[in-house]
């Protein structure tokens, strides 16, 4: 894992006192909200329905257990026990006071973590593939390069006003496990001729305008890479559309101009960014990787695993996933219980969590973009003691990518900006679908819930999407099919006229009794939907 | 009627004027007729209240009930932490809330 050397600790020291004064000045009535709101998003402030919120930069999802445990010290001592892991491999306090807020941000600089960049139109948390650096199938760890991106847009003087937001994602694999065309710019590490480089998609996203991201430039070594997405992001600054908040988007600019126009303008600019030197030095690189060196795996362990205890061997072969150094296996966390609320932990869960990190994989945890936490190393010899002690956490449910494993906002719940709630129809179908029999029965199926049109739930991209509006005050929910945030990506599309919170659960299974009719061995949900279309399953809705 | 809310601005509590000051409980909210804003302005000036608007509410037997959804969840608290109303002794608040 990355550690702060002594100029990281000290910008982020710094700007905790910055902020304590900030505070210190709005409670003083010294500056009027108007002046201080754009400075405390900068610090990841926002003021929702119920508090204020507190959303806390966890770089590429990676953790060890030093940061975990104190997630669940600020959880118990400033909030109500508990966080809430969101889409961006983040962590979300609901309850913050703002007298608060400075002392948590110099609890979280204690060990090395911030809120900064977690809000407004900057560069926001890299986000990466949480199997980094345990994968088999990557052709060099994304972490590195995601600390790289990481420091270089930390406080970029020219990227700190963008047009809009702005959301990068690294990956090194063929399998995309971090939505990477649904981001600004997704950087995917590739190999040619033995020489590393990316391959480069701008202009994805999600929201109100959905789109995948095209193609820019099929290599650019690595030597050249920090280079060309600079060049990608001037072009944007430049001509990205400042006068109308809902066409600022890179995704509008590249889609409106043209991936070719975009192309030759990020050509051309990029020429003159390459005589600036911002590549590093091998040297810097190479400091930055051996961050992210492989633990001491030990060599020779068995493979074997006793799977007598049949409810393990249910968790076994659904959370669990292959691991490149043989004894070992990626767990996978499920935070989507039976019933409970997508991405919820508790204080004494997050303690917990890191517990196991500490002490069965090599310190290191990972959120996922799907609300879950992933211990990346851990011995198979050692998986059915870490599954009991999660069991007796409440945290091992079986469901990994299974209908339960939903991707749910945090809606009206408790999001200003909600127009439904989302979190009730999650807990509704986890219910609904409790058999985990019936739940295996249907196979991979991500189910996507968004409370707005924002798509923090991610809604566009679920081989089942719900997206919860506001009907004359009513809550009211669109069903949306065939989205997917994976390799095969594409964009759900709505079945029709939306239904009531019940209605839409009735829907739900609508949909899976006819992909269970429909469908033809080894198909997905998705597979089915995609080869016979939206027609049968308009016909079983609406009859 | 017409009822003004807002965010205590060093908690972040959600408040409601109550005619003399503000309340975290939405039964003590009265009718502001068409003050609010100029009430809205002098609580904000004086920070005794952060990111103040005026809604529209019903006056039922249990005092106003918000008429927007969105204040009726602010009011109660999530309907998913029932623990975490203002009302966590009763399960069933959240009913009043849908």
């Amino acid at each position: 894992m990355y550690k702060y050397d002594n100029y990281d600790q000290a910008i982020v020291d710094a700007r905790v006192e910055e902020f304590r004064d900030q505070v210190k000045r709005r409670l003083a009535g010294q500056i009027t909200e108007d002046q201080f709101k754009p400075l405390r998003l900068m610090n990841g402030l926002y003021l929702q329905l119920h508090a204020y919120m507190l959303r806390v930069a966890v770089p590429y999802g990676t953790m060890d257990s030093r940061q975990m445990h104190m997630l669940a010290h600020i959880a118990r001592k400033y909030d109500r026990d508990y966080g809430h892991f969101t889409t961006r491999q983040n962590l979300q306090y609901n309850w913050i006071k703002l007298e608060d807020a400075p002392d948590i941000l110099a609890d979280l600089a204690s060990v090395e973590m911030h809120a900064i960049q977690t809000s407004g139109n900057c560069i926001r948390n890299i986000s990466s593939d949480q199997y980094a650096g345990a994968a088999a199938d990557e052709v060099a760890d994304p972490r590195p390069w995601a600390e790289l991106l990481r420091q270089w847009s930390t406080f970029h003087p020219e990227f700190s006003y963008l047009p809009r937001k702005f959301k990068i994602a690294v990956i090194a694999s063929d399998e995309d496990r971090a939505a990477m065309r649904l981001h600004d710019i997704g950087i995917q590490l590739v190999e040619r001729d033995g020489v590393l480089g990316g391959k480069v998609f701008v202009g994805g996203g999600m929201g109100r305008t959905p789109m995948i991201a095209p193609e820019i430039k099929d290599f650019v070594g690595a030597d050249d890479l920090l280079s060309y997405i600079e060049a990608c992001l001037r072009v944007y600054n430049r001509y990205g559309r400042r006068d109308n908040i809902y066409k600022a988007r890179i995704k509008i600019l590249v889609h409106e101009i043209g991936a070719d126009e975009y192309r030759r303008q990020v050509e051309e600019e990029f020429i003159e960014v390459k005589k600036l030197g911002i590549d590093p030095p091998q040297a810097e690189f190479d400091r930055i990787a051996a961050f992210f060196a492989p633990p001491a795996f030990e060599a020779g362990l068995s493979n074997e695993i006793d799977r007598s205890d049949p409810d393990f061997a249910v968790w076994l072969d659904q959370n669990v996933v292959a691991h490149k150094a043989a004894g070992y296996a990626i767990v996978n966390i499920s935070l989507k219980p039976q019933g409970g609320i997508p991405g919820d932990a508790s204080s004494a869960q997050i303690d917990l969590m890191a517990d196991l990190a500490k002490e069965y994989s090599f310190d290191e945890l990972r959120v996922t973009h799907a609300q879950n936490i992933v211990l990346p190393h851990v011995r198979k010899a050692d998986l059915y003691a870490v599954w009991q002690k999660l069991a007796d956490a409440g945290l091992a449910e079986a469901n990994l990518d299974l209908i339960s494993d939903i991707i749910a906002c945090p809606g009206l719940d408790y999001c200003s900006l909600a127009n439904a709630r989302s979190i009730p129809v999650a807990q509704k179908i986890s219910t609904r679908f409790a058999d985990l029999g019936r739940q295996r029965e249907l196979g991979e199926l991500k189910l996507k819930i968004s409370g707005c049109i924002n798509a923090c739930g991610h809604h566009h991209a679920g081989h089942i999407g719900i997206l919860g509006v506001d009907r004359k005050g009513t809550e009211n929910y669109q069903l949306l099919l065939g989205g997917s945030g994976a390799e095969d990506v594409s964009l759900a599309k709505i079945t029709g006229p939306g239904f009531s919170e019940d209605g839409i659960v009735d829907a739900v299974e609508t949909a899976t009794n006819v992909y269970l009719a429909q469908r033809t061995e080894g198909e997905r949900f998705v597979d089915t939907y995609r080869r016979i279309g939206m027609e049968p399953f308009k016909d079983a809705l609406y009859g | 009627m017409k009822i003004l809310t807002g965010n205590d601005l060093a908690s972040g509590d959600v408040t409601w004027w109550t005619g003399e000051g503000w309340s975290r409980h939405v039964e003590d909210a009265v009718d502001v007729g068409d003050q609010g804003e100029a009430i809205a302005h002098a609580e904000e000036g004086a920070r005794r209240v952060n990111a103040p608007y005026v809604i529209d509410a019903t006056l039922t037997d249990a005092g106003p009930r918000p008429a927007h959804i969105k204040d009726r969840v602010r009011a109660l608290g999530p309907t998913v932490r029932p623990d975490l109303t203002l009302k966590p002794a009763d399960p069933n608040a959240g009913s009043w809330v849908i």
